[in-house]
């Protein structure tokens, strides 16, 4: 059971990295779908 | 462009959960431990993915920049720097993984062994491809120079291949090509394999969409000027 610390730490880094990796990819794909409904809203407004 | 979801993005994220969840099981309960490793052996599992998207995920960087050069078309810039973007966060795993687990077994976070440092030169290069294109004034010419950039940067790609073929210095020979392995570790680290690969297509894909969804942001607020 030697050397857990170090197992645990790069499991750790490893899956919060890509977790918030994901995460922040989830985020601004949905503010840039946002951003291109209201887009298309003040086209539609202005025609 | 199109940028709705097709039934097989929601295939390929939920084989990419599963198959996530498999290869975490494998590692960390069903993997048994080294004789000589002991249970450091589990590092393996996050290290050798994480370094392999690190190198496909350059090939496509460079691969796409040639394309995009000689076909001048945009989309294979934006799937260029895509890769990068995903690639680098591989990247940056494989360096970080690889160092803690250079820690825990020979006692120091890094030497200037040849594998280490062509590794962190990948890493240099990935930064530069990325820094290149936000530095220039125009899009379109630092799309140009970060391919050029990738292009050059892909002589490392070998080299890295090499270094651990060539030198036997710190880093440890490729034990799975070499037969070294237990059938059981290599089993599980091919689950893990084609997990991260998996991820890394659907990041690839996901941060394609983005860009292109930004475009269309950006061409609709010319017309709406």
């Amino acid at each position: 059971m030697e050397n857990l610390g170090y197992l645990f730490a790069i499991y750790t880094i490893v899956w919060a990295v890509l977790f918030g990796y994901v995460w922040v990819l989830l985020l601004r794909q949905k503010q840039l779908r946002r951003e291109l409904e209201s887009l298309k809203e003040a086209l539609r407004a202005k025609k | 462009m199109k940028n709705k979801n097709t039934p097989w993005t929601g295939v390929a994220i939920l084989i990419a959960f599963v198959l996530m969840a498999v290869a975490l099981y494998g590692a960390l309960v069903f993997s048994p431990e080294e004789k000589q490793l002991g249970n450091t052996i589990r590092i393996l599992y996050v290290h050798v993915p994480s370094a392999w998207i690190a190198l496909v995920a350059f090939g496509i960087v460079s691969l796409c920049s040639v394309l995009f050069l000689w076909k001048r078309n945009l989309k294979w810039d934006t799937l260029a720097r895509s890769s990068a973007e995903v690639g680098l966060v591989f990247t940056s795993l494989a360096l970080i993984s690889g160092s803690i687990w250079a820690r825990s077994f020979w006692g120091w976070w890094w030497t200037w062994d040849p594998r280490l440092t062509s590794t962190l030169i990948l890493w240099l290069i990935y930064l530069a491809y990325l820094m290149v294109r936000s530095y220039a004034t125009e899009e379109s010419r630092g799309a140009r120079y970060a391919a050029v950039v990738a292009i050059i940067g892909f002589v490392d790609v070998p080299i890295i291949y090499l270094t651990t073929r060539l030198w036997n210095l710190a880093h440890p020979p490729p034990t799975v090509a070499r037969g070294a392995l237990d059938p059981i570790f290599v089993w599980v680290l091919m689950v893990s394999l084609a997990a991260f690969t998996l991820l890394y297509i659907i990041l690839l894909t996901r941060t394609v969409e983005q860009k292109n969804l930004r475009r269309e942001i950006d061409q609709l607020r010319q017309s709406l000027k």
